[in-house]
């Protein structure tokens, strides 16, 4: 069949298609939606087999691709999603990322731990890690003897702080895990310099005995916060691992997979994130609650967050 | 070899084709996106300001969403499309050119920040031109392409010409030559029309205009014009 008489037999059906396209709204609930997707496949076929012309071509692999793309449209049913996605994807993400994860919390803690008692011993180390400035700003913050404990409390404070949060800490996790595509360095590096950062202010607030403003205020979004790092970091490491070692895969589609898998992983860090920032503004700065409830609730906050991500291992099939 | 087309098969059975597209347009779109964004944030800072410690809590919350959230909502519920990207005629795609998803979508532009490094998106810069599909870091993480949907030109019409039967039997994909010739006839020069017509005189027997007017005929004559 010539190419002109092949256009003329179905120049009305295509332009019928491609008004049906332009028009606002659901297009996949038109009932001659599959119909016409299955019409159009056929037509880009003849046509390529029949060696029509280019701009014919064209113009149905273009009109094929618009309704290709309507046909796997995504679609929100998100109510449903958040359910199984709490309960059972996120924790079996968590689960498969178990070795990374061990990888990153003894990049994350071993710093921590060697700095916090570095400087818990010599009151000049801290200076090595931390600037002059921001240690005095850190002091102040914690200093038992002020007249506000903790940060300033005004409710507009608090709101003030919790943006803070969430631009700062989220961002930061956000780079822990892109991180990850230097072949796993970038992570590692965030990981080490932040696990040192808190150590040694841990270790320096614990020397001049600020243990009862400093502890109470972070042990609470701390279980989500500090969690939450580590794990963005087993995603990086992840990322930068599928990249050193592919295995039976292609580079490309080995780190292809492992940006799938991290997903859930991402989900859940800023949701945990999120959970951190409003603790850190509403909850850890209020100093008129007892020591002891903040300890009660913090000690619940890391048992809770330790028993869900270890929830995982049972959804893994066998 | 320098071609930028991109064939999947689909479900249906056919391949379907895209253009995948360059650094050029993606940085002229992310510019545009880039300015939009400041505006916004500065607009919104206008109007944060009288409120104080509030104003700036709020603000800070929208600097993150703007800052990680502005491309992945776009490119979600815009087919693929930032303003910038809708300006420059491109769209993220999935690399079996189905629409993006939240996930996927937000993996490759959090992953921005390793394509930044170590400045000026110099990595995603040299990931992108060493691979056939221009994916930059965040792309090859996440399974993603940018392609071309820009309109392609309309053929030319083909009124009042009379049909020339070639004087040799021609492969199909001569043929097809022949008909793609007559309709990008208004995309070429005149003095290019006839340089590639020279070509062919073996085939047209005419020079110059007389070349051109054969090839023209003979196209329609294969289009099946009568």
């Amino acid at each position: 069949m010539k190419q002109q008489l092949f256009e003329q037999q179905h120049q009305d059906t295509w332009d019928q298609i491609e008004q049906c396209l332009d028009k606002p709204g659901n297009v996949q609930n038109s009932v001659l939606f599959t119909e016409h997707y299955m019409l159009l496949c056929q037509h880009l076929a003849l046509s390529k087999q029949r060696l029509y012309d280019t701009a014919l071509i064209d113009r149905l692999n273009k009109l094929v691709m618009r309704l290709y793309r309507e046909l796997y449209r995504y679609r929100n049913d998100s109510r449903l999603n958040f359910y199984s996605f709490f309960v059972r994807g996120f924790p079996l993400s968590i689960y498969r990322h178990r070795n990374f994860i061990a990888v990153a919390l003894l990049v994350f803690l071993l710093p921590g731990l060697i700095a916090g008692v570095w400087v818990f011993f010599d009151e000049n180390a801290v200076y090595s890690i931390i600037d002059g400035p921001s240690v005095r700003q850190i002091e102040q913050m914690y200093d038992p003897g002020a007249s506000k404990l903790g940060r300033e409390r005004e409710a507009e404070t608090d709101i003030a702080m919790f943006g803070f949060y969430i631009q700062n800490n989220i961002s930061i996790a956000f780079r822990c895990f892109a991180g990850g595509l230097l072949a796993g360095l970038g992570t590692l590096l965030v990981l080490f310099y932040n696990g040192l950062y808190i150590g040694s202010i841990a270790g320096h607030l614990t020397r001049l005995d600020y243990i009862d403003t400093f502890y109470p205020f972070v042990v609470g979004h701390g279980a989500f916060e500090l969690t939450a790092i580590v794990f963005s970091g087993a995603a990086g490491l992840k990322l930068g691992y599928s990249i050193l070692n592919p295995g039976p895969f292609s580079r490309r589609n080995a780190l292809r997979r492992a940006g799938q898998e991290a997903i859930p992983m991402l989900y859940g860090i800023i949701l945990m994130l999120v959970i951190a920032a409003f603790m850190e503004a509403f909850w850890s700065s209020n100093a008129s609650l007892a020591i002891s409830v903040k300890y009660t609730v913090g000690a619940t906050c890391w048992l809770l967050v330790l028993l869900y991500s270890l929830s995982g291992k049972r959804f893994e099939s066998r | 070899m320098l071609d930028t087309s991109y064939r999947v098969e689909i479900p249906g059975g056919i391949e379907l084709e895209a253009q995948v597209v360059g650094p050029v347009p993606r940085f002229l779109a992310f510019s545009i996106d880039f300015i939009i964004r400041g505006i916004f944030l500065f607009i919104a800072s206008l109007v944060s300001i009288p409120f104080g410690q509030l104003g700036i809590g709020f603000w800070l919350i929208l600097l993150f969403l703007v800052e990680w959230f502005y491309p992945v909502l776009f490119e979600v519920f815009r087919n693929g499309q930032t303003p910038g990207k809708k300006a420059l005629g491109i769209s993220v795609v999935q690399d079996d050119l189905t629409p993006v998803s939240f996930g996927t979508s937000l993996v490759r532009n959090l992953l921005r920040t390793a394509d930044f490094l170590p400045f000026f998106y110099l990595f995603g810069l040299i990931t992108m031109v060493s691979n056939s599909r221009f994916q930059r870091l965040g792309d090859l993480a996440a399974g993603t392409l940018v392609i071309s949907v820009r309109e392609s030109s309309k053929p030319a019409t083909i009124d009042n010409i009379t049909a020339l039967a070639p004087s040799t039997s021609l492969l199909k994909i001569e043929q097809t030559a022949m008909v793609d010739f007559l309709h990008r006839s208004q995309q070429l020069s005149h003095p290019r029309q006839q340089e590639l017509a020279s070509i062919l005189d073996g085939v047209t027997h005419g020079k110059n205009d007389d070349g051109v007017d054969q090839l023209h005929r003979i196209g329609a004559w294969f289009l099946g014009v009568k």
